[in-house]
């Protein structure tokens, strides 16, 4: 995975509380046995006045040109902003998937639904919590300012704001800690099979019935 | 030794290890797979070249886009219409057979919704911690389990470890007391809970459901009401084990059988929380008052008991909350202070992780028997949520009564629940619906769901508009 360390990029303002991931990726492109290939349907049913299906041709279609990632002026946006308990909803994982294909890296937002938040760390992405009151200024500064920016620093755990202003946030330190390096999960958590072991081995005489075969 | 809740003893039964920087290892007992969130996990294991770690622990089954018509069902995966379906339950099903995972494949009488088939066979048993990539796995915490729904990176970690990397969550319970009246379901209750939270009221906590009404409740009620918890914003709802749950495992086919089951039971009789034990929050509602529910916006917590008006924009002095209603009005063609009996109804679904078992349907039939669905609904569908719930029914005339009124009766899967087959609703359609989620496009792109009981989405197929199940 792609280390997370300081990313600087465009905003696109998505100005929504509770964006379900349903409407990041409809359900239609979950049909997919890939992990790529959902760039060009995220939002789809915002970001285009057709019905989408997978395999179609995308550039034909009739786009809404009020959705903020059709004005020109966000175009090449590596950070979404979004209102509270972003990513509600199913949790497949299309959604960070479809999001970081797009070519964000970071979603800001003043709360996030927890399966999606997951997801996303998951994924290499970042997802930033900021006070409402602090959104509140983003947005105000975003639809104001064509071209505008922000810088999230992880390991200073800050977003720093065009005039320099920096808003601290939170994330777990083994999160963050892998985020950093770019580490692979499955890998880290394998160099703990003597632990997993020892505590089947301790689980097996408490609750026998959980290790059943099921190939009967 | 300090008061614990059952969510504090689920959890230290299955701490593996505690790392230092305050991340845990939480080890998982089952987990159950479908065609959507599963292809990625296992390519990624074949790709690293690893081996699921305990093979028995899995357990699959299609569900989300297999077809529920009969005709395209009786011909297996090859019969699937939808090309994109069809590979992905193919690859289900050759994923299962390369890594020799038991599946039980589309037309095994044991297919199903994963959240119906789990507890059905006996996989899913108290105690145990229960993953699958989809969200509603919260269903399972009617046994109590702890049970939630994972991402696809997530279901490779479990294929591949075991385990789990997690954080601790809050401990919330949502206690109901008093006496639910008639007509009055576990869909209203959990829909009257999520009214009042909110869809993010639960974020960060798991939820215990406690109180009269849920010690009342059937172990299907208590899965209607776990199944979603997530919709309050919790990836966890449980309710503790009692009589009733150790019950309901009896003979399943897969639950612990001769002294293995006087242990599991004497284990299983632990899970619940301890008298003293204290919650980060509390949140208590009146069962007594709680009258049927009808969701009216693009929103679970849109939701209004039916006697009710649709709410003002003004009810609300929340400018977030108010911009949310303006375009679900929007959204779903409706004006704020209408009553619900005007909304002209297109079609009917009755199925879903939510309300799709013997007791729903059971349920639904009571209303149904001897009347006929009203002239201007399109389609009304009844899609059980397993082939054994559909045997049961079967056995007991309930489809006779289904289709005599004018309903479709049809093979079980995920269906209209969230239109990824070919069930689904067309543009600005209005659909009485027993699922979870009454998102835009959930149903169909343009359609507009309401969240009703099975009881309720009977008595609105046959009048053509919601009316009170009470006086109906
Ligand atoms: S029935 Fe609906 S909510 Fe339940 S698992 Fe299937 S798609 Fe998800």
């Amino acid at each position: 995975m792609k280390p997370y360390t300081i990313e600087t990029g465009l905003v696109a303002p998505l100005d929504r509380a509770n964006v379900d991931t349903d409407q990041i990726i409809p359900k239609q492109f979950l049909k997919s046995i890939k992990r790529t290939g959902f760039g060009a349907n995220l939002f789809d049913e915002w970001r285009y006045l057709d019905e989408g299906y997978p395999g179609q041709d995308n550039s034909k279609r009739p786009l809404n040109q009020d959705f903020v990632l059709n004005q020109p002026r966000y175009q090449g946006a590596s950070i979404l902003m979004s209102r509270q308990n972003f990513g509600c909803g199913s949790s497949r994982e299309h959604a960070p998937w479809a999001l970081a294909e797009y070519g964000f890296r970071t979603v800001i937002a003043s709360s996030f639904a927890d399966i999606f938040y997951n997801n996303c760390l998951n994924n290499g992405m970042l997802p930033v919590i900021l006070a409402e009151e602090v959104m509140d200024v983003l947005f105000a500064e975003a639809f104001a300012t064509e071209g505008y920016q922000l810088t999230v620093d992880l390991e200073k755990q800050i977003v720093i704001r065009p005039n320099g202003q920096t808003h601290a946030f939170e994330v777990d330190a083994f999160r963050k800690h892998f985020l950093l390096n770019g580490l692979d999960e499955i890998g880290l958590t394998l160099q703990d099979s003597d632990a997993i072991h020892a505590f089947e081995d301790k689980a097996k005489a408490i609750r026998p019935w959980v290790f059943n075969t099921l190939h009967v | 030794m300090t008061a614990k809740t059952l969510y504090d003893k689920l959890w230290d039964d299955h701490l593996v290890k505690q790392r230092d920087d305050g991340s845990c290892l939480i080890y998982i007992d089952r987990q159950l797979l479908h065609e959507v969130t599963s292809p990625q996990a296992f390519e990624g294991l074949q790709l690293a070249d690893r081996k699921p770690w305990r093979l028995d622990a899995n357990i699959a089954t299609p569900d989300h886009n297999v077809p529920t018509s009969k005709a395209e069902r009786a011909e297996g995966i090859a019969g699937i219409q939808d090309q994109v379906s069809r590979i992905q339950v193919q690859t289900l099903d050759d994923n299962c057979k390369t890594f020799d995972v038991v599946q039980f494949d589309i037309n095994d009488i044991r297919q199903g919704i994963v959240h119906v088939v789990g507890p059905e066979q006996g996989l899913t048993l108290p105690g145990m911690t229960v993953v699958c990539g989809d969200s509603h796995t919260a269903t399972h915490g009617a046994f109590g389990c702890l049970a939630h729904g994972i991402g696809t990176s997530e279901v490779e970690h479990v294929l591949a470890t075991q385990c789990l990397i997690q954080k601790k969550s809050k401990n919330m319970l949502v206690r109901v007391d008093g006496v639910l009246g008639a007509g009055v379901t576990p869909k209203d209750v959990v829909l009257a809970i999520i009214g009042k939270i909110g869809t993010a009221g639960g974020n960060g906590h798991a939820i215990e459901f406690g109180g009269q009404v849920f010690r009342d409740m059937s172990m299907e009620g208590r899965m209607t009401v776990c199944n979603m918890a997530i919709e309050a914003g919790a990836r966890v709802g449980m309710v503790a084990v009692d009589d009733k749950t150790i019950a309901y495992f009896k003979d399943k086919p897969f639950a612990p059988k001769a002294d293995q089951w006087d242990q599991a039971v004497a284990y299983w009789q632990t899970l619940h929380s301890d008298a003293d034990a204290v919650f980060d929050t509390v949140v208590e509602l009146d069962g007594n008052s709680i009258e049927p529910q009808v969701s009216w916006g693009t929103s679970p917590e849109m939701v209004i008991a039916v006697s009710q008006a649709l709410p003002l924009i003004e009810s609300t002095n929340d400018p977030v909350k108010q911009e949310g209603m303006k375009r679900a009005y929007q959204y779903m063609d409706l004006t704020p202070g209408q009553s619900l009996s005007e909304i002209q109804l297109d079609r009917v679904f009755i199925g879903s992780c939510t309300n799709s078992r013997i007791e729903d349907l059971r349920a639904a039939a009571a209303v149904i028997k001897g009347r006929k669905v009203a002239s201007t609904i399109k389609q009304a569908m009844v899609v059980p949520g397993s082939g054994l719930v559909k045997q049961q029914a079967e056995a007991e005339g309930l489809n006779t009564i289904f289709t005599d009124a004018g309903f479709e009766w049809r093979e079980p899967g995920c269906s209209m629940c969230l239109a990824m087959n070919a069930d689904k609703l067309q543009p600005g359609e209005h659909c009485a619906s027993t699922s979870n989620r009454n998102f835009e496009g959930r149903q169909g792109n343009g359609g507009r769901t309401h969240l009703v009981s099975p009881a309720m989405a009977a008595a609105a197929a046959l009048a053509g508009h919601f009316v009170d199940v009470r006086t109906f």
